[in-house]
């Protein structure tokens, strides 16, 4: 596994370095991986990686990039909008040369159009910031101030909004709230029940199984392969 | 009996909370859940009632959580199942 960084384009124009984990071995099956969001994005990050250990294991070449303004990337979240992270995985599925995408949950929004697809358990934005809102209203009101949702996402709409740490543009918002996975040519969806067990995004706490990274991996390296 | 909102009840804990196989059948109506399960915070709160929304088939107002609705595993399955008796 090796840590690249990769250009990728600023929301105004120009362009910056990303960084992004890699299996490259020069073969012939790519695959891009759009991970998942926010704190699912961190629930995930350990299983993400232990499929792409397998697919590396199966004869297939993987990229985990990172999306601009999360994880280790240097650029401010609040300009980000759900169409720049939706160029941003564009340039990076030319850029590796990859050859099929991979969008984990809320990833799935973000995977590039032209490629064979894979969702896993795709998530769509309104859902994914309904649990975000209410996990901040619920600390607002453990600190006893009181929030509603509706006050929240009117507020996020002109201003921009904090939630769960994630300092969110009134773009982003507007974008996101109606965001649903995007269509590829081929596209196929791999549920919760195909991978078996509970998703691992829903844990309180970050957790991993051997079990359904042997499973997702397996379904993935078949996929690409046919 | 138990009841089918019961069994998922329990089985949404277990997902959310990454329990051990069999411990949530182990609670009972008297078992604590907000301050006894130190993975609950304000953020897994969220994740459950979400969770419970989805697999549940109910619709959660934010104003009708507070402390004694997750007080006990108990308290929480009373509000569930009256919940899906009026959805």
């Amino acid at each position: 596994m090796t840590p690249l960084s990769w250009p990728c384009p600023l929301p105004g124009g120009g362009s910056t370095q990303e960084y992004a984990l890699a299996f490259d071995r020069g073969r012939r099956c790519r695959l891009l991986i759009v991970p998942a969001l926010f704190d699912e994005a961190n629930r995930m990050r350990r299983f993400t990686v232990e499929v792409m250990r397998r697919l590396d294991a199966a004869g297939v070449d993987c990229f985990l990039p990172d999306l601009p303004g999360s994880n280790e990337s240097l650029q401010s979240l609040e300009m980000q909008t759900p169409k720049s992270w939706i160029a941003a995985m564009e340039d990076a599925a030319t850029h590796f040369g990859a050859t099929h995408a991979l969008g984990i949950r809320g990833g799935a929004m973000l995977t590039p159009g032209s490629l064979p697809t894979w969702h896993y358990a795709p998530a769509n934005g309104a859902s994914i910031l309904r649990q975000m809102m209410r996990s901040r209203i619920l600390a607002s009101r453990e600190a006893g101030i009181t929030e509603t949702r509706e006050s929240l996402l009117e507020t996020g709409l002109r201003d921009g909004l904090t939630l769960s740490g994630h300092r969110l543009g009134a773009e982003f918002l507007r974008q996101f709230q109606t965001l649903t996975p995007l269509a590829a040519p081929i596209l196929h969806e791999i549920t919760q029940g195909t991978v078996g067990g509970s998703g691992l995004w829903l844990r309180a706490e970050p957790d991993e199984s051997r079990e359904q990274a042997d499973a997702l991996a397996a379904i993935l390296a078949i996929g690409v392969k046919a | 009996m138990q009841s089918d909102t019961d069994l998922l009840l329990r089985q949404i804990l277990t997902d959310v909370l990454g329990l051990k196989v069999g411990q949530a059948e182990g609670f009972t109506s008297d078992t604590g859940l907000f301050g006894h399960l130190p993975e609950l915070d304000s953020m897994a709160v969220a994740g459950l009632l979400t969770e419970m929304e989805d697999r549940l088939g109910i619709i959660i107002e934010d104003d009708e959580i507070d402390g004694e609705l997750l007080e006990s595993y108990g308290s929480l399955l009373a509000f569930a199942e009256a919940k899906r008796a009026a959805s």
